[in-house]
């Protein structure tokens, strides 16, 4: 849907690594399957089977193609590698609307990215399962903050809002961290979009060329030229970086 | 989601790249897989580490300074602990092909392979030939020696070994590689360096081995398909260094289903008979919890690596290593961004030969301008270890800085594995590539799953999902 053949004169495209983090079943692969498929699944498995999923995302002057890795579990027991951080340019940090625990690990999960992730890093915080929270149907949600207030209190079944977080308080922690922030529901779509789209526009135009290869941990502009050659592409004999056909 | 499982078909200790490697495979073959280190990061013996973990972990400073402020930021080092490179045409390139390991990873090539001939201030450094019109044109040979290297290396890369024909009359399966070097007429310092920077022996031993010069034919293909590979070295590496490799295989294993434990430890191992069957182990401290999480469960397969079994292993050598920084190339490899140099164990007195393995800022493995050299050799004495490195260093030039702790032990399991069904890995030895460690990831593989390692076709379905 998003990426529309403009086939005559292609913009510039480039590959962005995006990483997700967050507690168990706060919906981290159920957003990235509406993202990418849109679609929804009610009793989502928890992941295994996929190394990264890739979509594109067209801005007016440029595409942008998410290369998007899952934990496959490894945070569960605080175990995640490196490698998994390794030139990041975005993460999705995401917490579950209705679970406070879940804001918790979300904090802790900006602070190990602001510790171990490449210093430019986009993040964005998002509040999922928005579809079970009080007037949240299918109309923009997140951004303004008027419609917060009511704790849910209780199990909050009766109206339907178990909302157990307020918009404020996932807003007021994101302005200090400096984090792109939405409210989402991978159920209904909502802002599920709008968060990659942010995503993809926060994401300064320099840090693209380098896509994964150069940007982030090394020693910054000056490995670029040095990188360029003597990249092997293990998978077809000679030739060159494998983002070379990025199509 | 959060909980351990009351059972797992196997237990993997340590997060070396044997055990990772294993542990990815066991989990795309459909086991469930618990898999535990004590460290709380991956890689073990074969991580990268940053500087000031690596002044730490040697002590080389005085308590109170800092004197890694000086090399710029810490985290843009990843230096190894393991001085090895990959073949491009190696197993380890075919496993990580094959599993689509390769997805996160990316490789360069080593710029340089050369050797050294002869000692001391006569000592000359010079590419390895790697065909036949590049010994034609090579310093390490006189004008006629050349052309028996030619007639020999044209033999070797048209030898086939299901076609008799290409056996050249020699019964390879028989004879010593000594009686083929005297066919082809080659002289002493040619075979030194093709022994040992091409078919990579470390040692003299396999010249008078009856029945083993098919083997060395078969290394030296190796080493010559993996230069034709990229055209300046064999030999590839990984941007980030070394440690990359187990972390990719342990997001194989995750991505299928394996489940992974850092900074735990084992407390106990239980038996039923002969026979492992469970293990009982302590996540050390998480936040919520001061004194860690214990937990057991069952397994009656367990894949581990040698520290974990400290009554199970013995040592069968010992390895003497110095990594050394620089801020220039090593002279004589061409200003080489990275390079191997062997020095022939015959060139310099000894009975194993001298590695050194360079990598630098092009593989995101230190800051601009650095360069790190890693010497290694087998221990021939019992002291004075710095000594017997010397011939490497001399190579190096100007040192900035050096790393060298004791002698360190090589491990070896006492038993297959197949009575109690423990299987341990061995130590990362002292060859210059992971050859070796494949042969034992596929050893360890037929033993523990009863069936042949079969890479090729590995890779998932579902493993790559698209758009
Ligand atoms: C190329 C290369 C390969 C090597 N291969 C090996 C190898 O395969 N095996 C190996 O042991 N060493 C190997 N070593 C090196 C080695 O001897 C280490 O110096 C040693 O393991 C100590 O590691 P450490 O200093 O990180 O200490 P730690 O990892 O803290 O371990 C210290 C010692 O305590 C023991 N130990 C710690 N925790 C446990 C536990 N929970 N259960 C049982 N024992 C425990 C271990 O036996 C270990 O030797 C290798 C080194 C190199 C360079
Ligand atoms: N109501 C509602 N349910 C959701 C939403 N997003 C996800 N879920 C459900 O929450 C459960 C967990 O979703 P997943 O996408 O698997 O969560 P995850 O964070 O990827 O979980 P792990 O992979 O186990 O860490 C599934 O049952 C989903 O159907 C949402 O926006 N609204
Ligand atoms: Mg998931």
């Amino acid at each position: 849907m998003v990426d529309s053949g403009n086939a005559s004169a292609p913009k510039p495209s480039s590959s962005v690594k995006l990483v997700l983090l967050g507690e168990a079943a706060v919906g981290k692969s159920s957003l990235v399957l509406r993202f990418v498929n849109n679609a929804f699944q009610e009793n989502k498995e928890p992941t295994i089977g996929a190394a990264f999923l890739t979509q594109k995302t067209a801005l007016p002057t440029r595409t942008i193609k998410f290369e998007i890795w899952d934990t496959a579990g490894q945070e569960r027991f605080a175990s995640l590698a490196p490698m998994y951080y390794r030139n990041a340019q975005s993460a999705l940090v995401v917490y579950d609307l209705t679970k406070p625990t879940s804001l918790i690990k979300a904090k802790h999960w900006v602070a190990e990215l602001q510790r171990q992730a490449s210093p430019g890093i986009v993040i964005a915080l998002v509040g999922n399962k928005l579809d079970l929270t009080k007037g949240a149907g299918g109309e923009a949600a997140a951004l303004p903050a008027e419609e917060e207030g009511v704790e849910g209190e209780g199990e909050g079944e009766g109206d339907g809002d178990a909302r157990k977080i307020t918009t404020q308080e996932g807003r007021s922690y994101a302005e200090e961290e400096g984090l792109l922030f939405f409210e989402t529901s991978a159920k209904s779509g909502v802002n599920v979009q709008e968060v990659f789209t942010a995503i993809a526009n926060a994401i300064p135009e320099t840090q693209m060329k380098t896509s994964r290869q150069g940007a982030g941990g090394g020693a910054g502009g000056g490995t670029q030229a040095a990188l360029g050659s003597d990249r092997v592409n293990l998978t077809g004999g000679k030739g060159e970086a494998k983002e070379g056909c990025a199509c | 989601m959060d909980e351990i499982a009351p059972e797992y078909d196997v237990v993997v200790l340590g997060t070396g790249l044997t055990e990772c490697v294993l542990s990815g495979v066991m989990s795309v073959k459909g086991k469930k897989v618990l898999h535990i280190d004590r460290n709380d990061h991956y890689g073990g013996e074969a991580a990268s580490v940053n500087i000031e973990s690596l002044f730490k972990k040697y002590g080389n400073y005085t308590q109170g300074t800092e004197p890694w402020k000086k090399y710029g930021r810490v985290n843009d080092w990843n230096i190894d602990l393991v001085p090895k490179l990959l073949m491009s045409n190696g197993e380890l390139t075919n496993i990580l092909v094959s599993t689509d390991v390769t997805r996160y990873l990316e490789f360069k090539q080593i710029a340089g392979s050369y050797v050294q001939q002869g000692n001391g201030p006569r000592a000359t450094v010079a590419k390895v030939p790697s065909d036949a019109s590049e010994a034609l044109r090579s310093p390490l040979m006189g004008l006629f020696e050349k052309r028996r290297a030619k007639k020999f290396l044209e033999w070797v890369g048209a030898f086939k070994e299901d076609d008799p024909a290409t056996y050249n009359g020699l019964d390879l399966n028989r004879i010593s590689m000594r009686e083929v070097y005297e066919k082809f007429g080659l002289e002493a310092t040619t075979r030194d360096f093709i022994g040992h920077s091409m078919a990579l022996y470390q040692t003299d031993e396999y010249i008078n081995e009856k029945g083993a010069a098919k083997e060395t034919v078969q290394r030296i293909r190796l080493y010559v398909n993996s230069m034709a590979r990229y055209g300046k070295s064999p030999y590839i590496y990984p941007l980030y260094g070394l440690g990359e490799l187990p972390q990719g295989f342990a997001r194989l294993s995750a991505i299928y289903g394996g489940t992974y434990m850092l900074n735990t430890n084992i407390d106990e191992i239980s038996y039923n008979g002969k026979e492992v069957a469970g293990i009982k182990a302590t996540m050390k401290e998480r936040s919520d919890d001061p004194d860690g999480m214990k937990f057991e469960t069952k397994t009656k397969t367990i894949i581990g690596d040698p520290s974990y079994f400290p009554g199970k292993v013995h040592v069968v050598g010992h390895l003497l290593k110095a990594i050394c920084i620089l801020t220039h190339p090593v002279p004589n490899t061409d200003n080489s961004d990275s390079a191997q140099l062997i020095i022939p164990q015959s060139q310099v007195g000894r009975k194993h030969d001298i590695y050194i393995a360079i990598v630098s800022s092009a593989h995101n493995v230190c800051p601009k301008g650095y360069y790190i050299a890693i010497v290694s050799t087998i221990a021939e004495g019992s002291a004075n270890h710095h000594l017997e490195l010397q011939p490497g260093f001399d190579r190096l030039g100007k040192i900035e800085e050096r790393f060298m702790g004791p002698a360190i032990p090589l491990y070896e399991p006492l038993e297959s594995g197949n009575r109690d069904r423990i299987f341990i890995s061995k130590s990362y030895d002292a060859t210059s590539h992971f050859e070796t460690t494949t042969d034992d990831v596929r050893n360890i593989y037929l033993r523990a799953a009863g069936e042949e390692l079969v890479v090729d076709g590995l890779r998932g379905e579902n493993l790559v999902a698209q758009e």
